[in-house]
């Protein structure tokens, strides 16, 4: 996963509340086969005319169009799972999602990908709105849990410790897991094997399940 | 010490270890594997050389995807018949059982689990998808995942995660006649709002509870994350183990009793403390429609379109004038008055035979109005046959609805089965976001027997208007 350590760019304001991971990711596009490449479609609803005359949306708007930083209105990617909004997000160049707050699943889902998102307070939200709308950049400084302004104000932000070493260190959670976790997992196991051993299927529940032919393709 | 509550007494037996900032590694004894989310799992797992810890403890089936007619064929080229032959490859080639699509166990991962016998109380269970949480009716913490912690219980059969805090739902009286489950969960997320259990464990509990089905149960807790909850449960009780028994992957014999006996210890203390208690007198609630495009934006069907103009703070009039906008409503218009185009009578939240069972009620010896047009996609092959073996299927199509073949459908509109732009649609579904249904389709979510009396009226209607 890519390191994330300081990051500096204007802002994308999007003061909208309520942008659910259908908004941002709509799902007809869930057929596509990878994790590359979805930025074409994040938020394509909203993006109906992206090089034309007219208004755009933001993210089709210079200088907007090449923010790093999403500044973004409270309940942010609620509703479904699906981590192609974070991938889309990502693949788009966005690197920071800034709301009030977030849909649960797709805030961790964040951290996966290399894409920090931070809840702000209103006061504090609305200071980074105004700077977005003024397209003035942000630094993003993670180590220093900070975000400062152009005029040399900071902002401080709260993250999960754990989290924030992930994106620091670019770190592979399942590796970490493999690494330092196996044997408190076999233990685990085997503890439970003893005293909940409905818990762990038998080879033979699992011939109900023999029987079930090919898939037509 | 203060008692513990049901989550706390199910994590706390999932715990492998506490790390030093207070997370846990949390042990999944259950995955259910779907199209959507797994294929860049396994690809990750490929990459690296990666094993499953435990295939038995994961059962693969298409759901999203799947066409919901012409199903004695292959599904024609393209990318869902991709998606859904990469599953296929992976689950052989990782050794997960896979229920084809036309198999008489087929259906939704949210429905499938529980006839299985795979959901069991007292145990942890995930899936890629957010309305996992369905399966904590049956008192397992259960809640969805993205795509890379998929890749991490397949490869480690745990997960790291930080404890939630614990919302209590109490859910008192009797709902009126005409008010099902479905209601109540709206009036509730109208109440809490769509953030109003984030951070929170769910508990629905209550003397409403006893009283309802397994089935019911899972409507109730499908729709927690609608309420910004991950996860939603209800303590198991003489309901729940009657529900389980026999089915093919519950235990059987003295393991059952065993596992029984530790079920029944699962309830949360009387002394157990929540962070948060809400209460809810369901015998208050009138059957609900969504009117807007967040669950929130919910109102009793006897009510009207909000008026943005009465609301006095600018975000939130905003954003209602937003919301009416894209569906294309106007101020104080009384919902009843909303003329539709398409029903969906299904999905993981009202895809059952007992919703198939209410829905056929009202239809029976009617007929749905001539500018409507309705599915019924049942949730599993088991619903289907169960619904056909009562006739029901009969009474659908006589009212005039197609009667189709189990997925999740209109629900996510990633398969033909979607609106047109600009369509309106009475839907027993759980989301009713910009495009949910389909680009610019318009979504009234309500319970199966009112979007049964929406599909005869030909507009959103109390079914308590209509008699029976």
């Amino acid at each position: 996963m890519e390191k994330f350590a300081t990051l500096t760019s204007i802002a994308a304001p999007l003061p909208e509340t309520h942008l659910d991971t259908d908004v941002i990711f709509p799902a007809r596009f869930l057929l596509l086969p990878d994790k590359k490449g979805l930025g074409e479609q994040l938020f394509n609803e909203r993006r109906s005319n992206r090089d034309g005359d007219g208004p755009r949306f933001v993210l089709d708007t210079p200088p907007w169009n090449q923010a790093r930083i999403l500044v973004t209105g409270r309940a942010f990617g609620t509703g479904s799972s699906r981590e192609q909004a974070v991938w889309s997000l990502a693949d788009f160049g966005i690197r920071c999602v800034i709301a009030p707050s977030f849909g649960e699943i797709f805030f961790s889902n964040c951290f996966k990908n290399g894409v920090l998102p931070i809840v702000l307070d209103e006061a504090a939200h609305g200071a980074v709105m105004a700077a977005a709308d003024a397209a003035q950049p942000l630094t993003i400084d993670l180590e220093a849990q900070a975000i400062r302004f152009q005029d040399g104000r900071t902002l401080p932000f709260a993250i999960d410790p754990h989290r924030k070493r992930t994106l620091l260190e670019g770190l592979d959670e399942i590796g970490l897991i493999l690494a330092d976790d196996l044997a408190d997992i076999s233990g685990f196991e085997a503890r439970q094997r003893q005293e909940r051993p409905w818990l762990h299927l038998t080879r033979e529940q699992l011939g109900y399940l023999d029987d079930v032919g090919e898939e037509l393709r | 010490m203060t008692g513990r509550t049901l989550y706390d007494k199910v994590w706390d037996s999932h715990a492998v270890k506490t790390y030093e900032d207070g997370s846990t590694l949390l042990y999944v004894d259950r995955h259910l594997v779907q199209e959507v989310s797994s294929p860049q799992a396994f690809d990750g797992l490929k990459a690296m050389g990666r094993a499953l810890r435990r295939p038995d403890a994961h059962v693969a089936v298409a759901d999203h995807a799947v066409p919901t007619r012409m199903r004695d064929k292959p599904l024609p080229d393209g990318l869902a018949a991709r998606q859904v032959s990469r599953l296929v490859d992976n689950a052989r080639a990782f050794g997960v059982p896979y229920i084809p699509m036309n198999d008489r166990r087929h259906g939704i991962v949210h429905v499938i689990g529980p006839e299985l016998g795979f959901t069991l109380p007292g145990a942890t269970l995930v899936c890629g998808d957010s309305h996992t949480c369905t399966h904590g009716a049956f008192g397992a913490i259960a809640f969805g995942i993205g795509a890379s912690e998929c890749e991490t219980v397949f490869a480690t059969q745990t997960i790291r995660q930080t404890k939630q805090k614990r919302m209590r739902v109490r859910l008192l009286g009797a709902p009126g006649p005409g008010v099902t489950v479905k209601d109540i969960i709206l009036a509730l997320i109208a109440k809490v709002g769509t953030g109003g259990g984030f951070g929170h464990a769910i508990e629905y509990a209550g003397p409403a509870i006893a009283a309802l089905s397994m089935e019911a149960r899972m409507t109730l807790c499908n729709m927690s994350i609608e309420a910004g909850s991950r996860v939603g449960m209800v303590a198991p009780d003489e309901t729940t183990f009657a529900y389980l028994q026999g089915r093919p992957l519950a235990p059987a014999g003295a393991l059952w009793d065993r596992a029984v006996a530790e079920w029944r210890t699962l309830a949360s203390d009387a002394d157990a403390v929540f962070d948060r208690e809400v209460e809810l007198d369901v015998s208050a609630i009138a059957p609900h429609v969504s009117w807007g495009t967040t669950p929130e934006e919910t109102l009793p069907v006897t009510g009207a379109v909000p008026d943005p103009a009465a609301e006095p703070d600018p975000a939130r009039r905003a954003r209602l004038q937003k919301s009416l906008d894209y569906m294309g409503l106007t101020p104080g218009m009384p919902l009843k008055e909303i003329a539709i185009d398409r029903v969906f009578i299904g999905s993981c939240t009202n895809g059952r035979i007992e919703d198939l069972r209410r829905a056929a009620g009202v239809l029976s010896g009617r007929r749905i109005a001539p500018s409507v047009q309705g599915i019924v996609v049942p949730g599993s092959a088991g619903v289907r046959s169960q619904a056909e073996a009562e006739g029901l299927d009969r009474i659908f199509r006589d009212a005039g609805f197609e009667w189709r073949a189990s997925g999740c459908s209109m629900c996510v509109a990633m398969n033909d089965d979607r609106l047109a732009e600009g369509e309106r649609c009475a839907s027993t579904s759980n989301r009713n976001f910009e495009g949910r249904q389909g680009k610019g389709g318009r979504t009234h979510l309500m319970s199966p027997e009112m979007a049964a009396a929406a599909a005869v009226a030909g507009r959103l209607s109390d079914v308590r208007d209509l008699g029976r």
